[in-house]
């Protein structure tokens, strides 16, 4: 069926070859193969959600995705180009296919491999740059999304920290902190990607080549991009470099203010890194009830659960830090 | 009284067998589930050690702080309503430490090697 949707979508494809699943994208799958044009091998992705659409409450869809894969693309991000968007007609579900970009997207590999030394010198302020084109598109060219503010996201979060986990008291601390410096929302919201760290960037040794993982792209505020990147479970043992495990804040600020994103404040960030880190922990805590009611009883969904206490410990060094 | 070897040596006898022997036999997503699957062993080992001693010193802790007894999950859910509430804040006297104390006991469980861990257990030593 594949082949088929190739050979209309992919100018002179004759079939495809080498299909295989790609480990990650925990809520949708991600598909690598070739497609054969002349025989040339061209790498190409398919990403796609078999059954339903939204797989996540909080997801954007995949044909919203795709559509701000492109917008992105346009405004200067490196993105892959998409070259197909499913249709019913092409029985795959929802989703797309798009040129697949060569690199690296372990963080681990991203923070600590002698091979990315240099790459990781400027990618901190590279970051801040790519974060200013995307929160920059102009809210007229985007589809419809998700609107989600401050104060939404830490609605959101608190009603899922009360459904899902049992009482946490570094998780309760963190949301009265929280709540007594909830933002004012920019007007008008910005486009947020939502997911932005390290382990969804590819990586080459020239820098960043892509920024991957859209689904849960909403309107809001771009200080929540800017504090994901930071949350310490995405920097692999870096802890003194806080964006990534590969960078300083104030490299990511500067990248971010000469691409037009504006004067952040530092006091900005630390919200959404503390917001980051107490949702990040929220999420593994939550995946006990998964694991316990059957819908993912693997031994890895048990072991994220067993990640919260990291998230504990960054959330007291950023709000109750010992002398 | 159950007789020796006990859980802890046990399940070190197992993770070192899928670690050193096991592991290396195996390729791809297999070798990454092996070694998930060991480090929940190794997990399960610390804390049948380690959950004794640190949930009484957390009971005692949390008895002092709020002054009355209970089990853990009761003090535990008493503390984060007095936290809501701002019965409870970051300057209460006590608080701070019993927060550090209690995750600090958490991460030797869970991830003894996560970076920001190491570092708060060197400095304290």
């Amino acid at each position: 069926m594949l082949a088929a949707v190739v050979r209309r979508a992919v100018a002179g494809a004759g079939g495809i070859a080498n299909l295989r699943r790609l480990t990650g994208g925990a809520t949708q799958e991600t598909w690598a193969f070739d497609a054969v044009v002349a025989d040339r091998a061209m790498p190409l992705i398919l990403r796609r959600a078999p059954g339903g659409n939204r797989l996540h409450e909080q997801a954007a869809g995949l044909e919203t995705e795709a559509l701000l894969i492109g917008l992105a693309r346009q405004a200067g991000v490196p993105e892959p180009r998409i070259l197909h968007v499913l249709e019913p007609q092409d029985g795959l579900g929802h989703g797309f296919i798009s040129e697949c970009i060569e690199g690296e997207t372990l963080g681990r590999k991203i923070a600590r491999d002698d091979r990315f030394a240099g790459v990781r010198k400027t990618l901190a302020h590279r970051c801040g740059a790519v974060l200013a084109a995307i929160h920059n598109i102009p809210a007229a060219s985007l589809p419809p999304l998700r609107r989600a503010g401050a104060r939404t996201r830490f609605e959101e979060l608190h009603r899922r920290y009360r459904a899902d986990t049992v009482p946490r008291p570094v998780f309760a601390l963190a949301f009265e902190w929280l709540r007594e410096r909830i933002p004012p929302d920019p007007r008008p919201l910005k486009l947020v990607h939502g997911d932005f760290r390290n382990g969804n960037l590819i990586i080459g040794p020239d820098g960043l080549r892509a920024v991957l993982d859209w689904e849960l792209a909403h309107l809001g505020d771009p200080g929540e991009d800017l504090g994901w990147i930071c949350v310490g479970s995405w920097r692999f043992g870096e802890t003194d470099k806080p964006v990534g495990g590969f960078g300083q804040r104030e490299d990511l600020l500067q990248g971010y203010a000469a691409a037009g994103g504006g004067q952040v404040e530092l006091s900005h960030v630390l919200f959404w890194e503390v917001f980051g880190s107490l949702s990040w922990g929220v999420s593994c805590s939550a995946m006990t009830a998964a694991f316990r009611s059957g819908v993912d009883s693997s031994i890895e969904r048990a072991m994220i659960a067993r990640r919260a206490s990291e998230c504990e410990i960054d959330l007291l060094e950023l709000i109750l830090p010992k002398g | 009284m159950q007789d020796t070897p006990d859980p802890a040596e046990l399940l070190s006898a197992v993770a070192t067998l899928m670690r050193e022997e096991l592991l290396p036999a195996l390729s791809g997503r297999n070798t990454f589930l092996a070694r998930v699957a060991a480090n929940a062993v190794d997990l399960a080992r610390r804390q049948f050690e380690l959950e004794q001693a640190s949930n009484a010193a957390e009971t005692a802790r949390l008895k002092a702080l709020m002054g009355h007894d209970g089990t853990l999950e009761d003090l535990n859910r008493a503390l984060c309503e007095a936290i809501e509430s701002g019965a409870v804040s970051k300057d209460t006297p006590g608080l701070a430490d019993h927060l550090w104390a209690t995750t600090l006991e958490k991460l030797a469980v869970d991830q003894p090697a996560y970076a920001a861990y190491v570092r708060r257990v060197q400095s304290r030593d």
